[in-house]
């Protein structure tokens, strides 16, 4: 049996990188689930941080981790807070019905 | 180590699995039980290969917190009842073939950076914040955590109470027609104009005018 190394946990991040990013380009639905992708990629990033911090011996990266698990804490509060807010104006929030800016 | 190779490719691929079904699935609070078994597979991986600390973080902060509150929206909002397709839509249904082909794009480039990266054995040993392993994992964090990252943490304090502030403000409704208990009104009456004394003559009693 083959070993488990480094470029396994980098590509497990990669993967799940890729499926949120996928998440937000494909998402019809509502903006909830753009933010559920969002999480997923920041968990992809803490996937990296935590390998490299193993096979380096460095704590630094098991650190920041920490710190972005506090800042997607905060950005998951705030958005859906917006989210919340946002419903209760437009009464929607399906990402087709959401174009007051017409971008 | 072939315990090790097999639980890493189970708990991987449960975690792939889930991301998938995060996106793919049709109804939003589904999603976000995917999203909770994908957390707590990847946390069992931190576990695994040695981060017991970061590992249980996740599964507090993720689990216990992150999506019990997209929880609670998803279910606050009522938004299961929409409909919800994923390509059926007709409008915008021309983004799905180059979002996926951009997604397929950026795959290959992060493998491409993945499969061609070697470090130098010289910059390894060179890192100032080895780690000891006669202390745990975490100890080790507090040790670094509390000293040389202490101004980071205190920020990442400041941000959280940014945050908690901002979601009071954005989300506080001043509704009309409730009666409020007024602190200001109740503390400010004073007893000459609540209380009144009269003088009240035998047989005639009192008329109160309110």
């Amino acid at each position: 049996m083959f070993e488990i190394g480094l470029g396994h946990y980098l590509t497990l991040g990669a993967i799940i990188f890729t499926i949120g990013i996928a998440g937000i380009f494909l998402n019809r639905k509502n903006i909830i689930v753009i933010l559920m992708s969002i999480e997923l990629i920041l968990l992809a990033v803490n996937i990296n941080l935590v390998s490299f911090s193993i096979y380096l011996n460095d704590i630094g990266g098991q650190i920041f981790t920490l710190f972005i698990l506090a800042v997607a804490a905060a950005e998951a509060a705030i958005g859906l807070a917006i989210i919340v807010v946002y419903f209760r104006n437009a009464g929607t929030i399906r990402v087709e019905e959401i174009n007051n800016l017409k971008g | 180590m072939i315990i090790h190779s097999i639980f890493f490719f189970i708990f991987s691929f449960i975690a792939i699995v889930s991301a998938v079904m995060v996106t793919a699935s049709k109804n939003t609070v589904h999603s976000v039980f995917f999203l909770i078994l994908d957390f707590v597979s990847i946390s069992c991986l931190f576990i695994m290969i040695g981060a017991e600390f970061l590992g249980m973080m996740m599964l507090i902060v993720y689990v216990g917190a992150v999506a019990v509150l997209f929880l609670f929206v998803v279910m606050m909002l009522n938004v299961t009842q929409q409909k919800n397709e994923w390509f059926a839509s007709s409008s915008s249904s021309s983004h799905i073939p180059m979002g996926l082909l951009i997604s397929i794009i950026i795959f290959f480039e992060i493998i491409v950076v993945i499969a061609g990266w070697k470090y130098k054995t010289e910059v390894v040993n060179s890192f100032p914040l080895g780690i000891n392993l006669d202390v745990t994992n975490t100890h080790s964090i507090g040790y670094v955590l509390y000293t040389d990252y202490i101004h980071v943490f205190q920020i990442s304090g400041m941000i959280l109470l940014t945050a908690m502030i901002g979601a009071i403000v954005l989300t506080f409704r001043q509704r009309t027609g409730i009666k409020r208990q007024s602190y200001l009104k109740q503390i400010s009456r004073e007893r000459n104009e609540s209380i009144e004394l009269k003088e009240v003559e035998s047989k005639k009693g009192v008329k109160i005018d309110v």
